[in-house]
């Protein structure tokens, strides 16, 4: 006799007759034959079901969630714990099983530590016998009378396909608390499929028809599915960065800007030209200049192709809306940056629109520059370029601080700064 | 914190401080399925959380958030409205067990998969009728730059405190906007402390202290056992099936929110004498309304300013300031202005006038002309 007891010994609340007594009484046998095991370290984790209400007769540790997210949960448990000492143990219906399947193999896969016990009746027993992912085909249920009419899952060749260490059907009669004791011993995940019978919906009607018959018939084998045993989850040493912003250097103020008012600069190109770091170089440049900076990007779905565009307002004071009706500055650097921006600049009444030479100069009340960023340094340093016209043909701050911006970026190195700013500044 | 002596300015995002301020806040898990609007937080917690954890779906996340939090660890995700939906059983599951958490909401323009990178203001109605029987879920917005910092410590805090799940609600425009940023404006964030059962005395993981929260033990402890309960309960966590303490526990969870609701409410209130206009606003478009006030009050209209950032529960003091104004304009990026009916229903209030905008930023001046019609 064991004096540790994990079940207590008041009558359970199910049914006569009903399979999920034997369960819960075998899983007591089973847990006390865990040497040193005591009932704090054990967490039961109940799904919805009539298998579901055993929690109150558990003198474990329990937790009772939602229809078929009891694994998912038991997962989280798992993870939070990390203590192999420790034991989470998921009692799942066949229903929740189905409506939760992806969580049964998400956590056979990744091998968290838990033995799952699927309470397998063959129907949803607490909603009225309906049937389940798992109804063998002929069984008939409340919603098929004349027999399931197709095939049902078989949970632990799924298990077993996704990596378990340990997945046995047992036919639920009798004394199987060995089957429970091998699963609960084994590290990182098992299953234990109990094929049990629900006598209010399932035995009525299906009368004369044994567990080990119905099982036979469904082409389902009473065997274990078996893996060797590989390293179960276990939450990852890892050192994470102690602070986001200690890695993001300040900017020193470096530079003097002219700019009264805040400033809106809309540039497009395409897809691979460096439209993005060139925005975040000048935004830094402007920074050094003193001036607060607000920078958006936009792209399509598939980000290696078509344009790309990165808006910044520039502002002497700080900046609060960081909307761009309409921008003041459109710098365009390719035919896809033209086409982005088309709408745009065709309602511009005032500003500037700074076009590469090699595009056909759009129709707008904007003033319109055209010059040559593409051919000076190739497409990829083209938007670099056209800012360095920019500031050029609009000097909001002085080019040297673009150029220090550059230099402590990971393009220096690779560009040629002076042709580009030789031929921009001419 | 970052001594710094003058110009401290980074370029940072939102999500970045939003990150940050939650880890230093003691936020320990994220759990994330990627979703744009949301996806640089999870990219952001992947190098500064302790433990991450990509998820294959955002049941499965708010189900391995809740089986952290009941051992002690406070979890943290960030979604759109899409993954949201798929939630929200799971957050019931995690508001009735008294699961502390924090679910960052980007919202971003619906209904349904709607435009992803289009930012919107529309997830506030869902939000205030998330738990099934109307109970309140706090939640907590973002109305500037500095609030990803304030309200990420906030919200953390108030799960704890609370033993509640938490919903930081922000806008596309909020997190993925890098900005300038003086990393010196920030306050000092303290790692939250969990009020925790102690003794040898039985635990009962409902059983209210005097503001009505439980203490907490995590799941596996030595010493007590643990019964969590998603389904209504006793003070011991076990089904009941309606009876009287069941009906209690229940009905505390909204009582809860409202007794502590002073430690959690966060709001501006920038008045400007004899002013008879109010312009409310939250999120993504209280900055558009902090431009439009200024320039009112430059061009010599007398107005005041509301910023609200706990949104749900209601607080009584929002009804009591906008009482006082005869005119009130609430400004938010949605179509019929979700903010303005839950303060004052369908119905409305004499005085009260809404500006909204679906697809793009309100701009200040849509907040100005409004103002300067009713002013005339
Ligand atoms: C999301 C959701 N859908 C449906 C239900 C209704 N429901 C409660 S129990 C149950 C089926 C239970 O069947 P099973 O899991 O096989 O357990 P049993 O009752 O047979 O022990 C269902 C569908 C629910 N609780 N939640
Ligand atoms: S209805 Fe069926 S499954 Fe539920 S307790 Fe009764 S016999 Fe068991």
């Amino acid at each position: 006799m064991c004096d540790r007891h994990f079940l207590s010994s008041e009558p359970l609340h199910f049914c006569g007759g009903c399979g999920h007594h034997l369960i819960a009484r075998n899983t007591e046998k089973a847990l006390q034959r865990v040497t040193d095991l005591r009932p704090l370290d054990v967490i039961l984790v109940t799904d919805i079901g009539c298998h579901g209400i055993i929690d109150r007769s558990f003198l474990t540790h329990t937790i009772h969630g939602l229809h078929g997210r009891s694994i998912a949960l038991a997962a989280g448990i798992s993870a939070g714990l990390d203590a192999p000492g420790k034991k989470v143990i998921v009692f799942i219906g066949d229903g929740g099983a189905t409506i939760g399947l992806q969580h049964l193999i998400e956590a056979a896969h990744r091998n968290f530590n838990m033995t799952v016990v699927i309470h397998n009746n063959m129907l949803y027993g607490m909603t009225g016998g309906q049937s389940s992912g798992l109804t063998p085909c002929g069984y008939k249920t409340k919603a098929f009378p004349e027999g399931q009419p197709y095939v049902g899952y078989d949970l632990c060749r799924k298990a077993n396909n996704v990596g378990a260490a340990y997945a046995r059907r047992v036919i639920g009669t009798g004394d199987f608390s060995g089957y429970l004791e091998e699963a609960i011993t084994t590290p990182g995940f098992s299953l234990v499929e109990v094929v049990e019978v629900c006598p209010s919906y399932g035995a009525k009607r299906n009368p004369d028809r044994t567990l080990t018959e119905i099982v036979k018939q469904a082409g389902l084998k009473v065997q274990l599915y078996s893996h060797p045993p590989r390293e179960s989850y276990s939450r990852p040493k890892r050192t994470p960065v102690a602070s986001l912003l200690d890695h993001n250097t300040a900017i020193p103020l470096t530079h003097a800007s002219t700019l009264a008012n805040p400033r809106s600069l809309s540039i497009n190109g395409s897809a691979g030209e460096g439209v993005q770091s060139a925005a975040g170089i000048f935004a830094r440049a402007a920074i050094a200049a003193g001036l607060h900076v607000t920078k958006k990007e936009s792209y399509p779905v598939t980000v290696g192709v078509g344009f790309s565009t990165s808006e910044l307002i520039l502002s002497p004071d700080p900046i609060l809306y960081t909307g761009i009706p309409a921008p003041d500055v459109v710098i365009i650097t390719s035919q896809d940056g033209l086409e982005r921006s088309g709408v745009t600049i065709g309602r511009m009444k005032r500003g500037l629109v700074l076009i590469d030479e090699s595009l056909d100069a759009p129709e707008t009340a904007a003033r319109v520059v055209q010059r040559n960023f593409r051919g000076q340094a190739g497409p990829r340093s083209a938007t670099l370029v056209a800012l360095f016209h920019y500031l050029g043909v609009d000097p909001i701050f002085p080019t040297n601080s673009l150029t220090n911006a550059v230099q402590q970026s990971k393009l220096s190195g690779k560009l040629n700064l002076e042709r580009m700013m030789a031929t921009s500044c001419a | 914190m970052h001594q710094g002596k003058g110009h401290q300015r980074v370029l940072v995002d939102g999500s970045e401080l939003i990150v940050e301020s939650s880890v230093r806040a003691g936020a320990d898990v994220f759990i994330g399925y990627p979703i744009t609007p949301a996806n640089r937080i999870f990219q952001y917690s992947g190098s500064r959380f302790q433990t991450v954890l990509a998820a294959p779906d955002e049941i499965t996340a708010l189900q391995w958030m809740a089986g952290f939090s009941a051992t002690g660890k406070l979890p943290v995700t960030a979604t759109s409205f899409p993954g949201l939906a798929l939630m929200v059983e799971s957050i019931n599951m995690a508001y009735m067990m008294e699961l502390p958490m924090v679910i960052i909401l980007v919202q971003r323009l619906g209904p349904s998969t709607g435009s992803a990178t289009c930012g919107a203001q529309g997830d506030l109605s869902l939000l205030s009728g998330l738990i099934s029987g109307g109970y309140p879920m706090p939640t907590f917005c973002i109305s500037r730059i500095e609030d990803c910092w304030d309200m990420s410590a906030a919200a953390v805090t108030a799960a704890v405190e609370l033993r509640s799940p938490v919903i930081l609600l922000t806008s596309k425009e909020m997190v993925m906007t890098t900005r300038s940023f003086e990393v010196t404006a920030l306050e000092e964030v303290g790692s939250v402390r969990w009020n925790l059962h102690a003794g040898n005395d039985a635990y009962r993981p409902y059983q209210p202290e005097e503001n009505l929260v439980p203490r907490f033990l995590p799941l596996g402890n030595d010493l007590h056992q643990v019964r969590f309960t998603s389904s209504s309960h006793d003070r011991h966590g076990l089904l009941r099936h309606g009876d009287s303490e069941a009906l209690a526990n229940t009905l505390r969870l909204k009582e809860k929110m409202e007794r502590n609701l002073s430690t959690f409410i966060h709001y501006e209130l920038d008045e400007e004498a004899a002013a008879d206009v109010l312009v409310v606003s939250y999120g993504v478009t209280a900055p558009a309304a902090r431009e439009a006030v200024a320039h009112l009050r430059q061009t010599g209209t007398r107005t005041s300013l509301f910023v609200a950032k706990t949104l749900c529960p209601i607080p009584q003091a929002y009804l009591d300031t906008m009482e006082r104004y005869r005119r009130v304009v609430i400004a938010e990026e949605n179509q019929d202005g979700q903010f303005r009916q839950l303060l004052f229903g369908r119905r409305g209030r004499a005085g009260v006038s809404g500006v909204n905008a679906v697809g793009r930023m309100i701009d200040p001046h849509d907040i100005i002309k409004e103002v300067e019609q009713h002013v005339r």
